[in-house]
């Protein structure tokens, strides 16, 4: 069985980062329930409503399957705004959901729609000149500790976090042209990564692919 | 495309794969939250009771919105009447994450939409077809959603609606490039927007189903034919176990390729909402024809 990366197909932006995958030459897995878990080296866990992925996943054991998968064999996993929540060891006013990462996020943090906004950065490890991250409604990490490493701020307010096995981000690089991420997450997962020069990605790429 | 229609085009991404729920007061909007809706529509009568009790129909009182908005952390949505520009701006007032120009509300303007392009907030419209939907998109829509024929709690025609969507899209795009000018005119749309659509077979926005949207069947049906996700209206707060028939429709727009799983959700439901055929609705009662 060849080894890949997983994304999270319950709801939300998942054909945007299997989009992205297949730009580094990875082909995805889109993971419904817990035995689509097995090939995954890592799994992506999309943005969406946490509220809706969290009783999605729990409604066929994912969340346990996933947790398990993590602690038994470093499966890497990687939580894009939706997904970060979920990931987190403290969800303020929610009780939480993965508990994968000693941090603690706040949904709504940057506020409603119209607060929402893209910004263009270099992120030292992970990009070296500046790409767009687009944030939507986006949470934000209140504090880290423990092994946790902060990766990037904005706005005086943690928005990209990581530790050995988990990466999280309140934006989302599966929505820009940006594909840092999704390399620096596959090399987390020891997957290897092709360039493959004749796609180009536009912003309804996800529309057009699988 | 502006930066800032980019972005709310991109929040209806995130609403991909889920429902969203009509609900009348902050308990209903919980009750949604907690089944697992992507986004709750805050509304002062259901469209089953827009129709029973008729009268003009309008945008929610803000104090209501205001107070569904302050119960849960999803999205909310509202209603403002066709071409009623300034309930659009109370909305966005409201700093709610979409608006829903709606048919099932009074129309304030028989000839206009809004034109949505003046507002920093989204837009959702209905559409009956490829025009309908690229007339919108072009007036600035960052979403669209058949109109079906809200408050019946019949299919039949938003299946109509999305099975012309997707014939006309099916036609455009077996056109050649000298063809596409005849067929945008025939349309009524931009010739841009055409090539655009024959270029990614698909609207460039997501579809969502709409209006006659009752069981976890429905749902599914909608999502095997194409929609990005559900809206359900009268649906679920019309039927007898509201919470329970929210979460199977939940599961069944996530695993609309699942016949076994919905099996297993559409068991012991209790009663549907009563609902009206479709087939007997005079003409003046039909909502979908509004805004065209």
């Amino acid at each position: 069985m060849k080894e890949t990366i997983g994304v999270l197909a319950l709801q939300g932006g998942f054909r945007e980062h299997g989009a992205h995958l297949r730009q580094c030459g990875i082909e995805p897995v889109y993971v419904k329930d817990p035995d689509d878990l097995a090939p995954c080296r890592g799994l992506i866990i999309p943005g969406g409503e946490s509220s809706c992925l969290r009783r999605l996943m729990k409604g066929f054991a994912l969340d346990s399957a996933i947790i398990d998968a993590v602690h038994s064999r470093q499966m890497r996993v990687w939580g894009t705004c939706a997904g970060a929540i979920l990931c987190a060891d403290e969800i303020i006013g929610e009780t939480p959901c993965l508990s994968l990462i000693e941090a603690s996020v706040e949904r709504n943090l940057f506020g409603a729609q119209l607060a929402s906004f893209t910004e263009d950065t270099a992120i030292p490890g992970v990009c070296d000149t500046p790409e767009r991250f687009v944030f939507i409604r986006a949470p934000g990490i209140r504090r880290v500790w423990g092994k946790t490493r902060v990766l990037h701020v904005t706005r005086d307010i943690i928005t990209a976090a990581e530790n050995d096995d988990v990466l999280i981000t309140s934006f989302h690089p599966e929505l820009s042209s940006s594909l840092s991420f999704h390399r620096y997450f596959a090399s987390k997962c020891g997957v290897s990564i092709q360039n493959s020069p004749d796609q180009t990605w536009a912003p309804t790429s996800w529309m057009t692919l699988g | 495309m502006n930066e800032r229609y980019e972005i709310n085009v991109n929040l209806a991404q995130m609403l991909k794969g889920g429902v969203i729920m009509d609900v009348v007061n902050a308990e209903q909007a919980k009750i949604a939250q907690e089944a697992g809706a992507v986004a709750v529509m805050a509304l002062e009568r259901v469209p089953a009771d827009i129709r029973k009790e008729g009268g003009v129909a309008r945008m929610s009182d803000p104090a209501l919105i205001r107070e569904i908005k302050a119960a849960v952390s999803i999205p909310v949505m509202a209603k403002a009447r066709i071409g009623h520009f300034v309930e659009a701006q109370i909305l966005e007032a409201l700093d709610i994450d979409y608006i829903d120009e709606s048919e099932v509300l009074t129309m304030a303007d028989e000839d206009n939409h809004i034109d949505k392009h003046q507002f920093k907030i989204p837009f959702v419209c209905g559409a009956r077809d490829l025009g309908e939907a690229c007339r919108r998109i072009q007036e600035g829509a960052a979403m669209i959603r058949t109109k079906g024929e809200a408050g019946t709690g019949d299919v039949v025609e938003a299946v109509r609606h999305m099975r012309t969507m997707n014939r006309e899209i099916a036609q455009l795009c077996a056109l050649t490039d000298a063809e596409v000018y005849r067929f945008s005119k025939d349309h009524g749309i931009s010739f841009e927007l055409a090539f655009k659509i024959r270029e990614l077979k698909r609207l460039p926005v997501v579809n969502f189903a709409a209006g006659g949207i009752a069981t976890p069947a429905d749902a599914a049906l909608m999502m095997q034919l194409g929609c990005d996700g559900i809206f359900v209206g009268s649906g679920i707060f019309k039927s007898g176990n509201p919470a329970k028939r929210a979460r199977a429709i939940v599961l069944a727009t996530a695993h609309y390729n699942d016949p076994k799983l919905l099996a297993d959700v559409s068991a012991n439901l209790g009663q549907p909402m009563v609902g009206i055929n479709c087939d007997h609705l005079i003409e003046d009662d039909r909502l979908a024809k509004r805004g065209i």
